[in-house]
């Protein structure tokens, strides 16, 4: 078992379809104790009812949003499990209206909020609980190719996603010393209830599959995959990197 | 069909809203009768896709106010 041992948390979970979901799955499927969040109330009644049958998970609530929410959730996260051996970070969100009007139209406070919850969440959760990370921890963020190309629909998100690639960067440099890595997976478009926040994306997903390398497509269990490998000591050399799973579709170009 | 597809949207409606079945009549709006929010709608709409092994584009997502506009939709693209 690749992740024997190991204890880590994956923050957050929407519903089954949530790509944090696979990786979860994947991870204790390899041997791993994991802890699932959820953003609030609302969405604990999703995590709880998804790990109602499932063994080796606990649930964890954390807002992002709510600084005052982080001691408690530090302490929870000490007490259950010690120390972590990963952390997988999951989160974006964008106001509707920003994600719907062309990006030339964003609006100061819709900037704010995009960057601050798919970015800046990021920062603070490694921020609090960097006592709690073992030396050799793996930490990783979930992406997306509009950071790196402009692309329709995707506007702020796609400035925010960039961010977040940068921040994995600098958190990498930060943590290295201590033997911990950064990295960031970066999915190709998936039928998430967050990726039903990107206007069109059921033709974006047809697109992809077409344009790809390889015969099928990625789906959320690949992510699940290739987020086991980060975790494990299979990877120990890596960090501060960004890696596709889009069945490569990002090296085409016609 | 219809009546078959009618009462399978009527469950996933239950399941994805927590709403009583007695609530979810033909003409109910999910947003303004049963209380989804944008969120739920969402939800929702996926929920139906994974019943009915059927995509629903977003742009058709707008077009489905109510428990009937669903199962109609859902008659429509199930062959």
């Amino acid at each position: 078992m690749l992740l024997a041992g190991k204890k880590g948390l994956v923050l957050n979970v929407t519903n089954k379809s949530s790509i944090g979901w696979s990786i979860a799955l994947a991870a204790r499927d390899h041997g791993a104790t994991v802890g699932v969040g959820g953003q609030n109330e609302r969405m604990m009644g999703n995590v709880n009812s998804l790990l109602e049958s499932q063994e080796n998970m606990h649930p964890f609530m954390i807002d992002f949003g709510d600084d005052d929410a982080f001691p408690a959730f530090v302490d929870q996260v000490k007490s259950q499990f010690g120390t972590l051996d990963f952390l997988v970070h999951s989160a974006a969100f964008a106001p509707s209206e920003a994600m719907t009007n062309p990006f030339l139209q964003t609006k100061r406070e819709d900037f704010k909020v995009a960057l601050d919850v798919s970015c800046y969440s990021l920062v603070k959760l490694c921020q609090a609980l960097e006592p709690v990370f073992a030396d050799g921890a793996s930490i990783m963020t979930l992406s997306y190719l509009g950071s790196q190309r402009a692309m329709r629909s995707y506007n702020v998100m796609g400035v925010a996603k960039a961010a977040l690639e940068s921040a994995a960067r600098y958190l990498a440099y930060d943590l290295g010393p201590r033997g911990i890595r950064v990295n960031v997976l970066s999915p190709g478009p998936m039928n998430t209830v967050a990726a039903r926040g990107v206007k069109g994306l059921t033709g974006m997903i047809q697109h992809v599959a077409e344009q790809a390398l390889l015969p099928n497509a990625a789906v959320q269990s690949d992510v699940g995959g290739a987020a086991v490998f980060l975790m494990s000591d299979l990877s120990k050399a890596i960090t501060g990197e960004l890696i596709y799973v889009d069945a490569g579709y990002n090296v085409v170009a016609l | 069909m219809a009546e078959e597809i009618m009462q399978r949207v009527v469950k996933v409606t239950v399941s994805k809203l927590g709403v009583n079945e007695t609530e979810v009549v033909p003409s109910a709006s999910f947003q303004d009768d049963l209380g989804a929010d944008s969120l739920d709608l969402v939800e929702l709409v996926m929920g139906f896709e994974e019943e009915f092994n059927v995509q629903i584009p977003d742009d058709q997502v707008t077009s489905i106010r109510t428990v009937q506009d669903a199962a109609d939709y859902i008659q429509k693209n199930v062959a």
